[in-house]
């Protein structure tokens, strides 16, 4: 079970995330979702260890993610899987090397066993046969697909997804959010999914996680959050543009900032 | 990895040809190794070395036979220096050795002038006969002060 | 509303930017010094990267080997030409050979050698670590356990160091070489003189010092260029900047050190 008790973090003088205690079940698709800037993709770097927070401790079962050695922070890594918001496959591999690439990293398997393992990775996702091709010349949700069945090619416990279906066509999004589900269900994964798309989240999620400007502010399973009472979460969830979530983001007065420029015209009060 | 293997082989080739460019550089400019340790030594005083160091050139009929290996005080008084000839180069032990300077201004060098004898020098052997450094500027002087006799 | 506001006077200005940008190049230089260190001490901890050390140097020695022919040979070519006509002067052609040999053997093949690498292996090894960095690949080894330090930094920083000292050989080799040509061939310096004198008038300590600035440029090369292209903002701007930068710091590096090692060396 992943645990963190009064995680923060700062960059300079912006809070990103303020200090929180979240839990991750094991076995469960957690979804943390929030507005841009909310501090979700902070929230998902620190849990994954990609970052190091400013305060508090990460709990993998009882290691802590913070104080352990970095040889013992790689051994755990090779049962993680990630798959990021732009695919960050290998450029300079072809989809075959790139989802074998932690097998051979981390396996002495035999080249046919490796290659019957990418086979039932890429079918699982829908291209097995395309194995030769380029990253360069995969689509945005083909490169996904190769993405995902890297990240699930050494059958990790605990997979991060980081926004899975952002930038997708309708299609490929739903593509993506079966994948997750039937994946996480099939293997029993402990999944960590970062987005904004409030459909595909509510849909898959076992549990959700709603930021805003680094705060958690509501928590709970999918029927708990839709029924929520607190005026932000409903605007979220139905993508008002305006409500207890401001549309202007300024904060100065408006007569101010028009009038202060030198030569302009007065307004009249 | 057909790739790899030709990358490998590339990268060899690479390597293999800058440790012989390298090595060049080593051996023919620098001369390491060059006359090395075959050839065999000699030794001679001289009061003066006249600037003659490690490394300076042994010549005899105006061909370069050998080279100084080095040049040291000895008895706080005089320079003793060891010479390294060429294996198939004979030396008469009347032979006479003098500090040149190659061209006036040059480098300087050691002359061996055979001798008579039918005796050769054998290796460690010393020859007896030097003539130190001409002094261009001890020259000068006492051609000069002998004019104000 | 009126605001009461104090324009800072342009001196003081001036001097607060330039003590912020010395404490920021402080910075900078601990954090490139720790990186570097740290991604060499990796060196020594399996597992061991020969096979992306091979490729390394292929890309980075292999590909600079065409420029520093190039320019090795042009080098000695016009080396021979000015050499060949100032000595002409003084009635002392046969020493051409020493000239283009000491000229290149002591500077111009490590420096000019340096910059070449600089501008051909040291900008890609910048792009192409910002680009990785920027495209999350670097996050995305990590997250597959494998320390991008160790397998990205390292054999392109142990690629150089060793690229570079052959690659300075070659230049030299090909530079007086050329100057041969030019100087006997085309000049008509007695052929006999030319290597003659190159080889009496250079000492195995004119080599070595050769070979030593060759293998400092290439600690320089390699651990500025990694250092900046891992550091680089993770944007498109952000690694085209820091791939100009990096050029133009190791370049202004190798000439300092140059004087550092020279005199040294004299």
């Amino acid at each position: 079970m992943i645990r963190a008790e009064k995680l923060s973090k700062r960059f300079g003088d912006v809070a990103a995330l303020s200090p929180t205690d979240v839990h991750i079940q094991s076995g469960a698709i957690t979804a943390i979702m929030g507005g841009s800037g909310s501090g979700k993709t902070t929230l998902l770097r620190l849990l994954a260890g990609l970052e190091k927070p400013s305060t508090g401790h990460i709990w993998y079962g009882d290691e802590d993610l913070c104080t352990i050695s970095d040889k013992r922070l790689y051994q755990i890594r090779e049962s993680m899987g990630m798959l990021f918001q732009y695919s960050a496959l290998l450029n300079s591999l072809n989809v075959y090397d790139n989802v074998a690439f932690p097998l051979h990293e981390h396996t002495d398997l035999d080249e046919a066993v490796i290659r019957t393992m990418v086979s039932m990775k890429l079918e699982q996702v829908g291209l097995r046969g395309f194995e030769h091709l380029m990253p360069s010349e995969l689509s945005g949700g083909m490169a996904k697909r190769v993405a995902f069945a890297r990240a699930i090619a050494m059958d990790p416990k605990i997979v991060f997804f980081d926004e899975p279906t952002s930038g997708l066509d309708p299609i490929s999004a739903g593509v993506i959010s079966t994948l997750i589900k039937d994946t996480s269900t099939k293997n029993r994964m402990t999944s960590i999914v970062v987005t904004h798309d409030v459909p595909a989240g509510l849909s898959i999620a076992d549990h959700i996680i709603l930021l805003w400007q680094g705060r958690i502010i509501a928590e709970g399973s999918p029927d708990e959050i839709r029924h929520s009472t607190d005026e932000r979460v409903q605007q979220f969830l139905e993508g008002r543009p305006d409500g207890p979530i401001p549309f202007s983001r300024s904060t100065t007065s408006y007569i101010d900032d028009l009038t202060h420029k030198p030569g302009t015209v007065r307004l009249e009060s | 990895m057909q790739a790899y293997r030709r990358i490998e082989m590339t990268v060899g080739a690479f390597v293999i040809v800058g440790l012989l460019a390298i090595s060049w550089l080593a051996i023919k400019v620098g001369q390491v190794g060059g006359l090395g340790e075959s050839g065999y030594s000699l030794i001679a005083n001289f009061d003066d070395a006249g600037g003659v160091r490690k490394g300076s050139d042994v010549m005899m009929a105006g061909v370069v036979i050998g080279r100084i290996d080095s040049v040291k005080l000895t008895n706080n008084d005089h320079a003793t220096m060891m010479l390294r000839i060429n294996q198939d180069v004979k030396i008469t032990e009347d032979a006479f050795a003098s500090v040149r300077t190659k061209g006036i201004i040059g480098d300087r060098y050691i002359r061996i002038t055979q001798g008579m004898e039918d005796e050769n020098l054998e290796a460690g052997g010393e020859i007896e006969e030097t003539e130190s450094a001409i002094n261009i500027e001890d020259l000068i002087s006492k051609y000069i002060f002998s004019g104000k006799e | 509303m009126s605001e009461l506001t104090m324009k800072q006077s342009g001196l003081a200005t001036f001097l607060g930017r330039l003590g912020r940008s010395t404490l920021r190049g402080c910075e900078q230089l601990g954090d490139a010094t720790m990186l570097g260190l740290h991604a060499l001490s990796l060196i020594f901890s399996k597992p061991w990267q020969g096979k992306h050390f091979i490729i390394q140097l292929y890309a980075l020695g292999v590909g600079s080997l065409a420029i520093i022919v190039i320019t090795g040979a042009f080098t000695g070519m016009v080396l021979a030409l000015q050499g060949y006509y100032t000595l002409a002067k003084f009635g002392s052609e046969s020493l051409l050979g020493a000239g283009v040999g000491m000229s290149i053997i002591r500077e111009l093949g490590p420096v000019l050698g340096a910059f070449m690498i600089i501008g051909r292996a040291g900008s890609s090894i910048t792009a192409e670590i910002g680009i990785m960095r920027v495209t999350e690949q670097t996050d995305a080894l990590e997250m597959m356990a494998v320390n991008p330090k160790r397998r990205i930094l390292l054999p392109r920083i142990v690629a150089v160091i060793l690229a570079v000292p052959l690659l300075v050989a070659i230049f030299d080799v090909v530079g007086i070489g050329t100057g041969y040509i030019v100087g006997v061939e085309l000049l008509g310096v007695n052929p006999g003189a030319y290597m003659a004198e190159l080889v009496a008038k250079i000492s195995m300590h004119d080599i070595y010092g050769g070979w030593v600035k060759s293998v400092v440029f290439g600690f320089l090369i390699g651990m500025i260029c990694t250092y900046m292209g891992y550091r680089a903002v993770p944007t498109t701007e952000g690694v085209a900047q820091a791939t100009t930068q990096a050029v133009v710091i190791s370049s202004v590096c190798v000439l300092i050190i140059d004087y550092i090692l020279t005199s040294f060396f004299l």
